[in-house]
């Protein structure tokens, strides 16, 4: 009985090796382990065994049992891994073929870089603000120290809706709103659409955008403007950003400076974006005038504040490197898709 | 103002590298635009004398020259010129030579004989008659200047300055001269520099015999001097002088008139002459224009004055719009015999206003208007005249005749280096910005500093600051970080566009600008009808034109021509949307009002009706914004935008009742309005709304633990019947245990009645006490089909 014993084992063996498949593999077993098979019916035998061959014929039988039933197991195992190999291989796809999502939209260019350099100063401190485009000769020019028949009036050619109501030509406009409305420390960014009677060319539009900047506090000097400049075109622009400030007139501002940067184009060397200079010309900035600062009502003996303004239009050409600023008012997706 | 350098350094001297002093003069705050080197396109171009004339073999019209040009042998040159004889001295253009314009002259062959160069006329050397008048134009320049053969064209005929142009700002009109910008280069580098003191000696005689000035508005003439000059000789000026002129780009014309234009740059007063024989009476009457005068002008335009218009009259007429223009009958002639000189000063303002209304803009004017200094119209009728003793062309009288100075005081301002260095940020020693101020010619006593009356920009001690600053060097100023608490966030509204933009390009749509004023046809353009007060819109008074004339009342026309433009540039689908504004009128003389409008606009890529109102659902869904309902939209739904939109298919949305946004198809018409050959699709959303009607506040709900039991019900109903009428009954007829009701099919067509449609909807049910049993399900099922059979649907 013994050898009977062994040579199933053997045979369930032997016949394993050959095994290729499940099916097959469950006939094996059936065979084999089956309460009809091979096994089973000489363990049906051990009844007729002596007291003491019994337990020791059990013992092998059992030990047989347990190697073919390891033995199936282990084949089932190799069978299921390489069928999932073949299944992982046939399924292989052309991943080079294009992905299926919806399509998302974009933001205008400028709205992008609108956003970025609100962040910016939202980042140190200032608030948001807007004013209305629609104005009063009073909030763009007068408060702003620009009385009628000033000749600073013939450089900001202004559309009129009324004697006394116009499209706003700057933003600063929100300057006199907003330091009549709120007592310092003020820290506002206002950027908005204003309005100059330009005809539309590859470098001028009757509407474009500004966005302003304004600090006033106790104490604030020429030197937080400079470096106020200089943290926000290095946030904006990285940090190899240069900047240069120039002596210039503005009738709301003294002292007043243009703002000049590093050329994007040439690093300073001079080329033809920046007719040889080395500069772009980038925004105009300054004190606050004290009769600005007196005309909404806050004493320039005690306070002192600076402003500056830059084009929106003019940063974003110059970050894409876009030549023609009728682009941005065009909306070709064939440009929109591009940002 | 174009600055002849040769002519700055009479005044100061410069040792700089044009480019450097540029660069500094910029940096001090008189900004150079750009300088030309005068002549520097021109190279190798001699003089050249003609040695001989001979006829050429092959030709009528040309001639063989031989020329003397400096060289061991003389060169042959043909020309086509008649107006050259031996002896001449003439321009040589050598071979290899270049001229303006890019133009290279090389040796070659005329008609079969050599020519190793050319004869320059004065078009060729990118000259006029008004450089040298002594010239003819078309012809060889033959010169008539002291210079020597072979010397280069450009010394021989003071074709060697450089012209440096300063964009000068308006508050500094005391720079739009050569003696302003000579004390900003002094200063600008440390220099000495002295103002001269025109002196002459005249010829003896009363001025008072000759002319009686008599100032009648004073506001408007602050001080008028009035110099005569007796047997003038009219001619050309002398070159030096004309070579000044074009290097700051005035023509010459003869010398007296040059003479006044030369004090203007030199001086920044503007001048005038008159012809003595033409001012009635020797009077000078600055008076206003009285109604219904009118004057010609030196251009030779009749205009109309009126009585708020300075003018100066003789003692019947007008004889010249004051600080604007002369007129053209008392003007110098070529048989002037005396000439009365002005120099004055009239208020800025009323010149601007004048010119402004005249239309014309003049060398004058443009300085008047940004207010000129009394005190300078003395030294410069005594330059003028000096001048003229210096040019030989007339007789100056010794004395001149003044209306006087009215103010005599002289203007101060607070000097504070303390607070100067506060308000700056820096550190600079008191005597280093009494040395900057010194240098401008601003005068420190104590805690004042006596500002020069040129100085017109200077009124308070942050002016003062400004001096300072700019020649201690805007970029020597350190950099202080403000310093302070400041927290800043975006407010509700902008963090509500934040939120939309973000919303509609996840939605896959492209963001526009566009502009907000538009033609008044766009409204004819959406059909808007006859009446809508939308056609009421701020209408600028001095718009660029038609297009861009008024203040868009809606957003919708924009968005229509941004898609028209797209599908003519045939981009084949477009879904757009635009954060923009409308400008709604309110009262008369009040600002309007400016609410934030979106917009969209979609056609191809399969868009249909349900694409657009698919986008809104999902922005009200984002915003949270409560009881969103979408009904068919009639004439009354409160957009007059209305007549846009295909009147089947367009509905308003309300929320909590109030409309808040329309969407729909647009009309077929609208769209052939546009040129648009596809279905397009648009909304617009009252943003300014949202923000009012705020958002539902987000809690947790538990998520179950009971499973949920789900019943699909099919029906029959008429077409007219909105489905969100049946989702309504549907919902009140299950009840409390209503979880989701979703529509899954809508179908017309085979094996349904004409005017019917057939609609399925899957109910979900689940109650949160415990598991629904069948019997809870299809009881609420069986209400449901009550429910519906009472409105004649008939269940499946």
């Amino acid at each position: 009985m013994k050898q009977a014993l062994e040579k199933i084992e053997l045979a369930a063996k032997a016949e394993l090796e050959k095994i290729s498949d499940s099916a097959e593999l469950e006939n094996l077993r059936v065979k084999f382990l089956g309460k009809k098979g091979e096994l089973t019916a000489i363990m049906k035998q051990m009844a007729a065994l002596s007291a003491e061959e019994r337990p020791i014929i059990g013992q092998i039988a059992n030990s047989v049992r347990s190697d073919i039933e390891a033995a199936v197991t282990k084949k089932a195992a190799e069978l299921k891994a390489e069928a999932s190999k073949r299944k992982l291989i046939e399924e292989r796809l052309d991943v080079t073929l294009p992905g299926k999502a919806p399509k998302l939209g974009k933001l205008h260019p400028m709205d992008v870089v609108m956003h970025e350099i609100e962040d910016i100063f939202i980042g140190m401190g200032f608030d948001v603000v807007s004013g209305p485009e629609v104005e009063y000769d009073y909030y763009n020019f007068e408060a702003l120290n620009i009385p009628p028949d000033h000749p600073a009036r013939d450089t900001q050619d202004t559309f009129f809706i009324t004697d006394n109501i116009l499209l706003r030509s700057q933003t600063s406009s929100v300057q006199v709103h907003v330091m009549e409305d709120r007592k310092p420390p003020i820290r506002i960014l206002s950027p908005g659409r204003v309005y100059r009677s330009d005809a539309i060319d590859a470098t001028h539009s009757p509407i474009f955008h500004q966005i302003e900047c304004l600090v006033v506090d106790k104490g604030i000097t020429m030197a937080n403007l400079v470096d106020t400049l200089n943290m926000f075109l290095k946030r904006l622009y990285g940090e190899d950003a240069k900047i240069r400030l120039r002596p210039h007139h503005f009738p709301f501002t003294e002292p007043s400076a243009e703002v000049d940067i590093v050329c994007f184009n040439c690093g300073g060397k001079g080329c033809s974006m920046c007719k040889g200079e080395g500069y772009v010309e980038l925004l105009g900035a300054g004190m606050v005038h004290p009769k600005v600062l007196a005309n909404c009502g806050i004493d320039p003996e005690v306070y002192s504040g600076f402003a500056f303004g830059l084009g929106l239009e003019r940063v974003t050409m110059g970050k894409y490197g876009i030549n023609d600023l009728r682009l941005l008012y065009e909306n070709d997706l064939r440009f929109l898709e591009q940002f | 103002m174009n600055l002849s350098m040769k002519w700055l350094a009479d005044y100061v001297k410069v040792d700089k590298p044009v480019k450097q002093f540029c660069y500094d003069l910029t940096m001090t705050g008189s900004k150079v635009e750009g300088y030309e080197v005068e002549g520097e396109d021109i190279d190798k171009v001699v003089v050249g004398k003609l040695l001989s004339v001979t006829p050429h073999e092959n030709s009528d019209h040309l001639v063989v020259c031989s020329v003397d040009v400096g060289g061991t042998e003389p060169i042959q040159i043909v020309t086509g010129a008649n107006n050259v004889k031996a002896g001449d001295l003439v321009p040589v253009a050598l071979d290899g030579s270049t001229l303006p314009n890019g133009v290279h002259i090389k040796k070659g062959k005329l008609r079969g004989v050599e020519s190793n160069g050319m004869l320059c006329s004065l078009g060729e050397l990118g000259l006029t008659k008004h450089d040298f008048p002594y010239a003819i134009e078309d012809g060889i320049f033959i010169l008539q200047e002291d210079c020597k053969v072979g010397d280069d064209i450009r010394d021989a005929i003071g074709l060697n300055d450089t012209s440096v142009e300063f964009e000068i700002t308006s508050n500094r009109p005391d720079c739009l001269s050569v003696i302003g910008l000579a004390r900003e280069t002094a200063a600008t580098y440390g220099l000495d520099f002295t103002e001269p003191e025109p002196k002459y000696n005249g010829i003896k005689g009363d001025v008072r015999e000759y002319l009686n000035v008599t100032v009648e508005n004073e506001t408007l003439c602050k001080r008028y001097i009035g110099g005569i000059v007796k047997n003038v000789k009219i001619g050309p000026s002398p070159r030096w002088l004309r070579e000044r002129l074009r290097a700051s780009g005035v023509r010459p014309i003869n010398n007296l008139v040059d003479i006044t234009n030369y004090v203007m740059l030199e001086y920044g007063q503007p001048m005038h002459a008159f012809d003595a024989r033409y001012v009635s009476g020797h009077e000078i009457h600055v008076r206003n224009a009285k109604e219904g005068e009118s004057i010609t002008t030196l251009d030779g335009v009749v205009r109309e004055l009126s009585p708020e218009m300075l003018v100066i009259a003789d003692a019947e007429k007008p004889v010249a719009v004051a600080g604007v223009m002369g007129g053209e009958y008392s003007g110098i002639m070529d048989d002037t015999v005396d000439v009365i000189f002005e120099s004055a000063c009239f208020d800025g303002a009323s010149v601007r206003r004048t010119s402004k209304k005249l239309g014309m803009r003049t060398d004058s004017s443009a300085r008047f208007e940004k207010g000129l200094d009394p005190h300078g119209c003395m030294p410069a009728i005594l330059r003028a005249l000096e001048l003229v003793e210096l040019l030989g062309c007339g007789e100056p009288l010794d004395t001149v005749i003044d209306s006087g100075l009215r103010h005599r005081e002289r203007k101060t301002a607070d000097f504070d280096p303390k607070w100067i260095n506060r308000f700056l940020g820096t550190d600079i020693p008191r005597e280093e910005m009494v040395k900057y101020l010194e240098r401008i010619g601003f005068e420190v006593v104590l805690n004042k500093v006596v500002v020069p009356s040129f100085r017109v920009d200077i009124e308070c001690k942050a002016d003062v600051a400004e001096e300072v600053a700019r020649f201690y060097g805007y970029n020597n100023i350190p950099r202080a970080e403000l310093t302070g608490v400041a927290n800043a966030k975006l407010t509700p509204s902008q963090q509500l566009r934040r939120k939309l933009e973000n919303a509609c390009t996840a939605l896959g749509l492209y963001q526009i600008e566009t502009f907000s004023f538009i033609s008044p046809k766009y409204y004819d353009k959406i059909n808007l009808s006859a009446d809508s007060k939308l056609r009421k819109s701020v209408t600028i008074r001095n718009p660029l034109g038609e297009d861009t004339s008024v203040m868009r009342t809606t957003v919708l026309p924009s968005m229509c021509e941004v898609l028209s433009r797209n599908y003519n540039l045939r981009n084949p689908e477009a879904a757009l949307f635009e954060l923009g504004t409308e400008y709604i009128p309110t009262e008369e003389g009040k600002l309007p009002y400016e609410p934030d409008r979106l917009a969209i606009g979609i056609y191809g890529g399969g868009a249909d009706f349900y694409s657009v109102k698919g986008i809104v659902e999902e922005i009200f869904e984002m915003l949270g914004t409560e009881e969103v309902e979408y009904e068919a939209a009639g004439d009354d739904c409160g957009f007059d935008e209305i007549t846009m939109f295909h009147p089947g298919r367009v509905a308003v949305v309300r929320a909590q009742g109030k409309p808040i946004g329309i969407l729909g198809e647009m009309h077929p018409d609208v769209a052939e309005n546009y040129g648009i050959g596809t279905r397009v699709y648009c909304a617009k959303i009252n943003v300014d709304m949202l923000l009012e009607l705020g958002s539902a506040a987000k809690t947790y709900k538990p998520l179950p633990k009971f499973p949920a039991a789900t019943r699909d019900i099919s029906l029959v109903c008429d077409d007219e019947l909105p489905v969100a009428k049946l989702e309504k009954l549907i919902s009140g007829a299950v009840g409390s245990v209503l979880e989701k009701i979703r529509l899954f099919d809508v179908y017309k067509g085979e094996q349904i009645a004409d005017g019917k449609k057939s609609v399925a909807f899957s109910i979900v049910m689940r109650s949160a006490e415990g598991t629904l049993t069948d019997e809870q399900a299809d009881a609420a099922l069986k209400r449901v089909k009550k429910a519906l059979a009472e409105i004649g649907a008939e269940v499946r």
